[in-house]
């Protein structure tokens, strides 16, 4: 499967967190959350820009990729361009892609890029399409209050592409996905969109922010986020590897969403999973929310841990509640 | 597990806090460090060893090690 990411380029230190959080030091920010460097979108980048960014890289990367083949192009953020139309076709024209291509917007969140596989192995299979790109990309500092230390520690903005032809569309196992709307207040932008529109009362309470928190104000209530986690991930794993007929031990390589140091440290020791079979790349980037997973297989591979025909399980999940998994063979 | 390897266990999860150090009478707010973090060790903790997932709402009732322990066992029984 070929990958290519991007990052934008203002960096947050822990350096730099424990200056604007002085009662926290540097030593604080890594032991708490584990994570060395954040990257911060510009202020005129959204979702579509860190997305086009990391598909140009991808045909620069991948020279020989027949992007005038591309019919499909799926596009996954929570950072939409605007209402309509949608953001996906939005990037469809400004990557030039051709017009016989399907457009397709999906605001899934951390098992965004499970889904994304679902559909492109679907299409592709299917005979709908032959050639999707999958374009991850989001922003969740957009919508993290300048105050809130803990998520600024976490997240990052970034975006990632991925190509699902045929040959990689054949190499994509079976799928387990769940949903518990009961767990959406427990990581939300509650403002900002259609139900709650930001009012005159909001504009007041945040002038002093960037934008005046514009887009919205994440929430996260760390606590139950995690508890789903454990609760969640472990029967997730369980059925992922039924649906693949697969036992625990054929794994190669397990990679999860990496939605925080402490979450992915309480999963491995919960699942027993190996430390050599365990793969994490969250302490130079953050939490990425949709692009966790491309952005840490492609540093796998580049890092030699993932090599062809290995067998990989990988999980989503996160907001809303949502959860889903596969297994690949790298290819 | 007895009260004592309980208590060894939690000492043995904060890397703030030195062996021998905690009782079961202990308050676990007044743990060295104690942070809304700790909690979530804890509850991770917990549910490693016993199986059992505590919520944040019966963390917040709780004072010293020694509910946190018989709360955990009312679960098992």
């Amino acid at each position: 499967m070929i990958i290519s990411y991007y990052l934008p380029p203002i960096t947050l230190s822990n350096l730099a967190l424990s200056n604007l959080f002085p009662e926290k030091s540097e030593e604080d920010f890594l032991k708490n959350f584990g994570i060395k460097n954040r990257f911060i979108r510009q202020s005129h980048q959204i979702g579509s820009d860190l997305g086009y960014e990391s598909a140009q890289l991808f045909f620069e990367e991948f020279d020989s990729v027949p992007k005038e083949k591309i019919d499909y192009l799926i596009f996954c953020t929570e950072g939409l361009d605007y209402k309509c139309p949608t953001s996906a076709s939005v990037l469809h024209h400004r990557l030039g892609l051709k017009t016989e291509c399907a457009c397709l917007d999906m605001p899934m969140g951390c098992a965004g890029y499970i889904y994304g596989l679902s559909l492109a192995k679907s299409l592709v299979l299917s005979g709908v399409a032959t050639h999707v790109l999958l374009i991850v990309a989001d922003i969740p500092t957009s919508v993290i209050h300048s105050q809130d230390f803990d998520l600024r520690a976490i997240f990052s903005d970034a975006g990632a592409t991925t190509l699902i032809s045929k040959k990689e569309a054949e190499c994509i196992g079976g799928f387990v996905f769940g949903s518990d709307g009961s767990g959406a207040k427990n990581l939300i932008v509650e403002h900002g969109s259609t139900r709650k529109p930001i009012d005159s009362e909001w504009i007041e309470k945040y002038k002093d922010e960037p934008e005046y928190l514009a887009h919205g104000r994440m929430t996260m209530n760390g606590l139950e986020i995690a508890r789903f986690s454990l609760q969640r991930v472990p029967q997730l794993l369980e059925d992922v590897l039924a649906k693949n007929n697969l036992a625990f031990e054929e794994v190669d390589l397990f990679v999860f969403h990496q939605a925080s140091k402490f979450i992915l440290n309480a999963l491995k020791r919960k699942l027993k999973i190996p430390d050599e079979k365990f793969y994490e790349y969250i302490e130079e980037v953050g939490n990425t929310v949709s692009c966790t997973i491309p952005i840490a297989l492609k540093n796998a591979e580049k890092e030699g841990v993932l090599k062809e025909g290995m067998k990989v399980v990988l999980l989503g999940f996160g907001v809303g509640y949502s959860w889903g998994g596969t297994v690949i063979r790298w290819s | 597990m007895e009260i004592n390897e309980f208590v060894a266990l939690i000492e043995g999860e904060f890397e703030e806090v030195q062996p021998g150090t905690l009782t079961a009478e202990t308050s676990i707010k007044d743990i060295e460090g104690w942070s809304s973090m700790h909690a979530l060790i804890l509850i991770a903790l917990v549910d490693n060893h016993f199986d059992v997932l505590l919520t944040g709402a019966e963390m917040k009732d709780l004072t010293t090690i020694q509910e946190l322990f018989n709360l955990v066992q009312s679960k098992l029984s």
